[in-house]
């Protein structure tokens, strides 16, 4: 169970990192408090409520919506795509490209795209697949995965992107931000009027209008699905919800829980290619459905919750172990509480053993998850089903045995107290036990703290020498 | 089998369920719908559009919504949609013969004139839907949008416009809900407007 | 806790045949390991009229999770539904139980209170611990700005990622430090631990101290 540990310790000795990542998600967290507080907000809760119902009951008969959605698709003249698997999806959108002759491609903002690694994939044919959210462009210059579901390139500086810019578009160096947002306009820009594809993802999809919902700030995923002759958008299977109706509560919900924004500067919906008479917007409209280890999450009756996720990021900002790891040390595109808890059911519990361990289980994120996910819970049954460290499992043996036998525990614990008392401080990982072997949890925590000095007795000590006082009496 | 079965049948067997058997009713829709007075949905959407940095234009007829547009062109380019409230104001939309020729116009112009579908006083937003009277285009490529609309479109919030009309793009193949300018924060979270659709945002609201 | 439960009329007994509620098996993912120890608990204390806590974490382990422990047991499912009602957190069951005007406490120093995890969002304890340090006469309560952050021990987490841990305790004595308090409160033997260990290594002189030992207190 080793956690990255080297690149942890990086970013924790990192001092403008740390400063970075603790002050960019407080100003979120605060944020996201502020619009969801009882005087701005007072029916939050019921709104939270209803929209774990709504993710639920859609995910107990995704059967049903899916079949709607895709008649609905169909019968506004868009088609959906079923994919398996990434590579799948990847494929359709290669072939498609090919056959149009579309050698640029723009994308806006998709985590679903980022799983499935899809820039890479038509890269790799040679395909000129452009990122347009700022962040997200910086970091495909960069060569850089998200850093945050929400804002990509969290991490970053103005100094960074000056360079970044400087190198891979061979603009002078300058570090005024509005200059650095307004040559990525500049150059994007290009890129949208010449586009052939413009891919999205979906923050919802309508299963009752067969639409496509599109959350963002900047304009770059209304410009992908305006200006491109064909539109491409790459959802899981699990976004879908039944009713446009729904969106009052869950447009409410999206952006304040990540930005603090009753609603983000643009929501698109999109139902299907343009229509008679119609002089813009796209010819042709596809859907793309992806299942990649969804079905397998929906089969699990016990989190097939952690699918109601709506990515707002709440619960990365509110994460006391993600604000000072950052996202880069998880192990993949999902990082925070959210990361950790679907991480191990899309790739194998296996795979990264100790990611549902590296949590202090302080449940802030459940708190502000605007979907209900249980996600401190989820994680308990994450520890519960790893295949145990075999260390552990003695030691946690010897600790029910000792547990259940009181006279053998006090007389452990006075041993351990009068010890303890003796050792001063700093000399205790000196004496030769397991526990403060180089890797034994005494080393551990003496490696960032000091061990307390211990009560000169145990409680049941005092407690018998009061009984007797009393008795004297 | 083809990926649309083998996902079907891997969504059914997940969920323990068989083909045609009849799902639950889903919980009912939540809809905040409470009545407010026009001048009530105007303080509040001038207040929410001016905190985004958007200004709004109260005009009390026609020929002076023209006069507040002409004031906030103020010589620059500028492509209008053909919409008829737009021609019933006097500004006029150019007709484009073909899609070339509006999308080079929009890619150009300093200014895009729009309508709206209808306006939400509550978010200050704007609500867009593209037909053959409104393209998408002309309220996003030029860098300032102003969108002319009469003051009966004014609602309360979505959840009126959802409770009107459930599926409103069921005639339509693009609605966009437009707060406020184009923005970013995505450097060190520092606020940038325009960074690729319009950085200012004019309404101006037709009463009477 | 015993000072004040007496002082307050409460017949107090302590079992010496206790030991431990289980949380850090069960935490840890080790129920078969944690069941017997739970079991343990309910043979100890099945009998007691009430069960007053001195922690919330270990509160609420027994209220919360006991269940799902013995889900597949419906004997000891029965006695875990009978016992949770007895169960109390200290500060829970002064503020809902007893008649506080027969407590005097004084406690002449600058506090700042430290919401530890389980008590603020399992057992919903922000208001309770307050009210109390509110009555604490020549008591002044200095709210720290990440009150309601973790402190960083988490069990086996604390060591199992030492560094993270280390840096989340950090930030917690940064703002500690902030309201220039001289005393820390709150409710959980092992985030005092936690904060006690931070606190000396940065050298901080600032005191580490149990809500019941402030109300306890006449100094």
């Amino acid at each position: 169970m080793s956690a990255p540990d080297p690149a942890i310790r990086t970013t924790l000795a990192d001092a403008n990192l740390q400063l970075a990542i603790y002050t960019n998600t407080g100003r979120f967290k605060d944020n996201r408090s502020k619009a969801v507080s009882p005087e701005t907000l007072p029916e939050y809760q019921d709104l939270r409520t209803r929209a774990a119902e709504i993710k639920q009951h859609t995910l107990d008969f995704l059967d049903v919506y899916l079949l709607q959605l895709e008649a609905a698709v169909n019968a506004n003249g868009g088609k959906v795509i079923w994919a398996q698997t990434g590579e799948e999806a990847a494929d359709f959108v290669l072939q498609l490209a090919k056959e149009k002759g579309a050698n640029v491609i723009v994308k806006s903002k998709s985590m679903t795209s980022e799983e499935i690694h899809l820039n890479e994939r038509l890269i790799h044919h040679e395909l000129d697949a452009v990122e347009t959210d700022l962040g997200e462009y910086i970091l495909q210059l960069a060569g850089q995965r998200p850093y945050h579901i929400v804002a990509p390139a969290i991490h970053m500086t103005r100094h960074d992107v000056a360079d970044i810019f400087e190198e891979k578009l061979g603009v002078a160096h300058d570090t005024v931000i509005e200059n650095q947002a307004m040559t990525a306009r500049r150059v994007l820009r290009e890129k949208f009027l010449q586009a052939g594809i413009g891919i999205t993802g979906a923050n919802f999809l309508l299963a009752d209008s067969g639409a496509v919902v599109i959350v963002e700030n900047e304009g770059n995923a209304r410009l992908s699905h305006s200006a491109p002759k064909i539109h491409i958008a790459i959802a899981g299977i699990e976004k879908l919800i039944p009713r446009m109706r729904d969106l009052a509560v869950f447009l409410d919900l999206l952006g304040r829980s990540a930005s603090g924004q009753p609603l983000t500067s643009y929501t698109s919906i999109v139902s299907g290619p343009r229509r008679a008479g119609e002089l813009d917007g796209p010819e042709e409209f596809y859907i793309v459905l992806l299942d990649a280890g969804r079905t397998k999450l929906l089969a699990d009756v016990e989190k097939r919750e952690s699918l109601r996720c709506i990515r707002c990021a709440a619960c990365l900002n509110t994460c006391p172990v993600y604000r000072k790891i950052g996202g880069h040390n998880y192990p993949w595109v999902y990082s925070g509480p959210i990361g950790k808890v679907i991480t191990p059911q899309f790739k194998g519990n296996e795979k990264d053993p100790w990611l549902p361990f590296a949590s202090s289980l302080c449940g802030a994120c459940a708190e502000v998850c605007p979907v209900k996910i249980d996600l401190p819970g989820i994680l308990l049954k994450l520890r519960h089903e790893a295949k145990p460290d075999p260390k552990d499992t003695r030691v946690f043996g010897l600790w029910s045995w000792l547990m259940r036998r009181p006279a053998m525990y006090s007389l452990a614990a006075k041993i351990g107290l009068s010890w303890l008392g003796r050792q001063p401080n700093g000399w205790l990982n000196k004496v030769p036990w397991p526990a403060n072997s180089p890797s034994g949890p005494l080393t551990a925590w003496l490696s960032e703290r000091d061990f307390p000095a211990p009560p000169p007795k145990p409680f049941r000590e005092l407690w018998v020498e009061r009984k007797v006082k009393e008795r004297k009496k | 089998m083809d990926s649309r079965d083998a996902i079907f049948e891997r969504v059914r067997s997940a969920i323990g369920r068989k083909l045609g058997q009849k799902p639950l009713p889903p919980p009912e829709p939540l809809l905040r719908v409470s009545a407010k007075t026009v001048e009530q949905r105007l303080a509040r959407f001038r207040a929410a559009l001016e905190a985004l940095g958007g200004t709004v234009t109260l005009v009390p007829n026609f020929a002076s919504a023209r006069q507040a547009v002409e004031t906030l062109v103020d010589g620059q380019s500028f492509v209008a949609s053909p919409h008829p409230f737009l021609a019933q104001c006097g500004i006029a939309g150019m007709p484009y013969a073909n899609p070339e020729e509006l999308r080079n116009a929009c890619a150009t112009a300093g200014v895009g004139i729009t309508s709206a579908y209808c306006l939400l006083a509550q978010t200050g937003t704007i609500v867009l839907r593209a037909t053959p009277q409104e393209p998408r285009l002309i309220s996003l490529l030029p860098p300032v949008h102003i969108a002319v609309v009469p003051q009966d479109r004014l609602l309360t919030n979505l959840d009126e416009m959802l409770s009107m009309i459930p599926r409103p793009v069921d005639d339509s193949s693009a609605m966009v809900l437009v707060t406020g300018p184009s923005r970013t924060g995505d450097i060190e979270q520092f606020l940038v407007r325009g960074v690729h659709g319009p950085g200012h945002v004019h309404v101006v609201i037709v009463g009477g | 806790m015993v000072d004040v439960l007496e002082q307050l009329g409460y017949e107090v007994e302590f079992r010496p045949a206790q030991t431990c509620c289980a949380q850090p098996a069960f935490n840890s993912g080790f129920h078969d390991q944690a069941r017997p120890v739970a079991e343990h608990f309910l043979d100890v204390f099945s009998d007691a009229e009430t069960i007053i806590v001195p922690s919330g974490s270990c509160t609420s382990m027994i209220k919360h999770h006991y269940a799902e422990l013995f889900a597949n047991d419906p004997k000891n499912l029965a006695r875990v539904d009978s016992i949770v009602p007895r169960v109390w957190e200290f500060s829970q069951f002064l503020l809902n139980s007893a008649d506080l005007d027969k407590l005097s406490p004084r406690f002449p120093h600058k506090v700042t209170y430290h919401d530890s995890c389980h008590a603020l969002r399992e057992l919903k304890l922000k208001d309770a611990p307050r009210l109390l340090l509110k009555r604490v006469q020549d008591l002044e309560l200095v709210e720290m700005e990440a009150a309601e952050e973790c402190c960083g021990f988490g069990g086996t987490f604390s060591v199992k990622f030492a560094q993270i841990s280390g840096a989340m305790a950090r930030t917690k004595v940064d703002s500690i430090l902030q309201t220039g308090a001289t005393h820390v409160v709150s409710l959980d033997s092992s985030c005092l631990m936690q904060l006690r260990g931070a606190l000396s290594r940065g050298g901080h002189n600032i005191e580490i101290v149990h809500l019941a030992e402030v109300l306890a207190s006449r100094k």
